[in-house]
């Protein structure tokens, strides 16, 4: 797929679809993230949202953030809902009742997503809808004050997975939901960072251009739930990229690829050291935790580069960036 | 295969209307297919459940065949088709969806989004028992369980009003006065399943009845967008629920206007309720579904025998026609109100304490200055017992209707409860209160 990414000039000039005055936390990074999504956005977009800190802080009754159509209905049916509505668009412009051209975003948080959400999912990406669902993980319920979800990472500490005197915090790694996303079978799937904006919006660019279903999964720093200070969400981004514990890689028509290689990886401890989550881990014997975080990352990237050879083109065959 | 086809099959479901009100043998379910076809909604989403299923194969079938414009989305869940209708409706499509039982638990979440969102999503509920233990056949628990949902309830006494129903609720859930989902119950297997003779309306009367669907406000506008399910506070909240209590009591008006609609091009009648023979009667059964034919039945029977015997099926559930049913109720000497679901509140089922509910403290009934009973009820407001019958789809026949209007006949005669009350066809009675009788028909102690 060649396409030419917006300018920053021109990203500055596209509709704000999320308008600026919305109730989000300061530093939350689930905003940042819609708004570098949206600006990608080709034509008229409909946002369909989960239950979650998104939704019930930009349509708080009777005002709205949102200046394109939006619709919430509940925590885990987003993908359902969504898929009705691209549905009905369907119909009604081959009836002619609808003559604008949409593209439709589905909205959900880790919990809406990774957990709650999951099977809507899988059945909107199964059954083709031509929806872009974007995943702003954050990595634990935040809007219900910090519970574990599936998307947690290993070793973080939440209001459900303490770390106590006889836990380290979260025991389980993080499920991969790229792949499980992108074993669907769906023309793209991709995960991104609002620090590395350019390569996130060349994403958007290319899920709202899918011929059917497309996943990203952003990574959204929450201040409350990662205990850092505000002004640290996109560094703390940047550190998830440049450490690879957020490998930025995209599946295209099933082509992994990996789409920014630091040029010196950094030591996961610089990523988990500004968060409050992961303090405990620097205490007596729960820094052999940290030693097996660190060895999953590098597994993970080998894993990714093993991926990204596999699925290569064949030979006399030229990728399309 | 012209007059031959199978009934029972899609082509059943999907004939075309050669002959203009021509009488045909349809199930309940190919005939409720029919009505989905000829409204031929802009989205169904459905998922399959028995006894429903057939009629997601034969709107398949319809799909598959060029025969409706409709997008079909074959989700994962009925959470996800419910969901699927709340946003193909939000969008400004016709939606429609279909289900059973479990089917009906799983998109219990999602009822109240319709209902609360104001969606006119019409959606038959084919009644069948719910789990544990589980259970296939016939049993109102489902739409029961459902009856506070905010959906217009419709119930339907065979595959005729089924189909009529279907096609009512479409003008009924679009009223702009109502803007509320609506269900369209009928029996599983008994109706769902049975093959009955009825009449069906050609394709373009029914588009022309139903109109096409213009929502005030949608998703796909591109000059109005619009928040669809915002967070709504204590500043708010009360005041849309408020709207929507007040959209439910405008279906009472809108329910009969578009009866007569439906009479005028039908020559079929329905009100809120029937009153079949109750005018001079001392007692009564109050029915809704299929049983309210063998009640007819057996009110035919008793009559032939001299007894003053009535029937008051009950058409619409919700809005709850509670002045109706006092009107034609409140003269009665004894009345049993049959409750294909328990509801397990331990002082009756949902129907029976409805409409007991409707018989208290009426005008009608109660004392003058000088202490004398007034209006239709100069003995006092009927006695009203609960019977509790069906349940899982155990068969309920003429005896068993009898053996309801004995027992109401003796209380009539002034036979006092007593614990072993109509042994035989009744069970033993529960009695929650001095004043409340809850018999169980035809289950073994």
């Amino acid at each position: 797929m060649s396409l030419k990414v917006k300018s920053l000039k021109e990203l500055a000039a596209a509709p704000q679809w999320l308008t600026p005055g919305h109730r989000m936390c300061a530093g939350c990074g689930a905003p940042i993230a819609m708004r570098q999504l949206l600006a990608a956005a080709p034509r008229r977009v409909v946002v369909g949202c989960a239950t979650g800190c998104l939704e019930v802080a930009t349509t708080i009754y009777p005002y709205t953030a949102w200046r394109c159509s939006f619709i919430h209905s509940a925590f885990e049916n987003t993908a359902a809902t969504m898929s009705g509505v691209e549905a009905a668009y369907r119909s009604l412009r081959r009836q002619a009742r609808v003559e604008a051209d949409f593209v439709f975003v589905a909205v959900g948080g880790d919990g809406g997503t990774y957990d709650i959400g999951l099977q809507s999912l899988s059945g909107m990406l199964e059954r083709g809808h031509r929806v872009v669902y974007v995943c702003y993980d954050n990595g634990a319920y935040m809007n219900t004050g910090v519970q574990r979800s599936s998307a947690t990472p290993k070793g973080a500490a939440t209001t459900t997975c303490p770390a106590g005197e006889a836990s380290p915090g979260k025991r389980q790694p993080r499920k991969d939901l790229l792949a499980v996303a992108s074993a669907h079978g769906i023309p793209y799937a991709a995960q991104a960072a609002p620090s590395h904006w350019r390569d996130l919006v060349r994403k958007a660019e290319k899920a709202f251009r899918a011929e059917g279903p497309a996943f990203l999964n952003i990574l959204a720093p929450c201040p409350r739930g990662w205990r850092y200070d505000t002004a640290q969400t996109i560094e703390l981004t940047r550190l998830a990229v440049e450490t690879c514990f957020w490998p930025l890689v995209e599946v295209e028509e099933g082509r992994w690829s990996i789409t920014f290689r630091p040029k010196k990886k950094k030591p996961l401890l610089d990523f988990l050291k500004p968060q409050g989550r992961f303090r405990h881990l620097f205490e007596g014997q729960n820094l052999k935790m940290i030693e097996e975080m660190q060895r999953e990352v590098d597994e993970n990237w080998r894993r990714l580069e093993a991926l990204e050879r596999l699925t290569a083109p064949a030979e006399g065959l030229r990728r399309s960036s | 295969m012209g007059e031959d086809v199978r009934p029972g099959t899609a082509e059943a479901a999907g004939r075309d209307d050669r002959a203009r009100r021509r009488r045909t043998a349809l199930t309940g379910n190919e005939a409720v297919a029919l009505a989905m076809r000829q409204v031929e909604p802009d989205v169904v989403a459905a998922y399959p459940i028995t006894p429903q299923t057939d009629i997601v194969q034969f709107f398949a079938s319809f799909v598959a065949d060029g025969r409706v414009k409709t997008e079909f989305v074959t989700v994962e869940s009925e959470h996800s088709a419910m969901s699927a209708v709340v946003g193909a409706s939000a969008a400004g499509a016709r939606a429609m969806t279909a289900t059973s039982a479990n089917g009906l638990a799983l998109m219990w979440e999602v009822l109240y989004i319709a209902s609360g969102s104001r969606l006119p999503i019409v959606m038959p509920v084919v009644n069948r028992a719910l789990s544990a233990p589980i259970n296939i056949h016939c049993d109102h628990s489902d739409a029961m369980g459902a009856r506070d949902s905010g959906w217009v309830q419709l119930w339907s006494e065979d595959a005729q009003e089924a189909y009529d129903n279907v096609i009512q609720a479409v003008r009924i859930a679009e009223d702009p006065r109502v803007l509320l989902p609506v269900m369209v119950c009928y029996d599983g297997f008994i109706i769902s399943h049975a093959l009955l003779n009825l009449e069906v309306l050609t394709d373009d009367e029914v588009k022309e009845f139903v109109g096409t669907y213009r929502p005030d406000r949608s998703l796909l506008d591109p000059d109005r967008p619009v928040t669809v399910g915002p967070l709504d506070l204590y500043d708010f909240y009360f005041e849309h629920k408020r709207q929507q209590a007040e959209a439910m009591a405008a279906a009472r008006e809108v329910i009969p206007e578009v009866a007569a609609a439906y009479a005028a091009l039908t020559g079929r009648s329905y009100g809120m309720m029937e009153a079949y023979r109750l005018a001079d009667a001392e007692a009564a059964v109050v029915v809704l579904g299929s049983a309210a034919g063998t009640a007819r039945f057996v009110v035919d029977r008793l009559r032939r025998e001299g007894r003053k015997a009535g029937l008051l099926k009950l058409r619409v559930f919700r809005p709850f026609p509670a002045s109706e049913m006092a009107e034609a109720l409140g003269g009665l000497r004894a009345v049993a109100v049959m409750d294909r679901c328990d509801g397990f509140s331990a002082a009756g089922g949902p129907v029976f304490n409805e409409v007991r509910s409707a018989l208290y403290g009426l005008d009608g009934v109660r004392p003058d200055a000088a202490g004398r009973p007034q209006g239709r009820a100069p003995n006092g407001p009927p006695l009203v017992v609960n019977v509790v019958y069906g349940l899982g789809g155990r068969d309920v026949d003429p005896e068993d209707i009898e053996a309801v209007f004995d027992l109401l006949f003796r209380r009539i005669e002034g036979e006092e409860p007593r614990g072993e009350d109509g042994a035989g066809v009744l069970s033993r009675s529960l009695r929650p209160s001095p004043n409340t009788e809850v018999h169980y028909l035809g289950v073994r102690e």
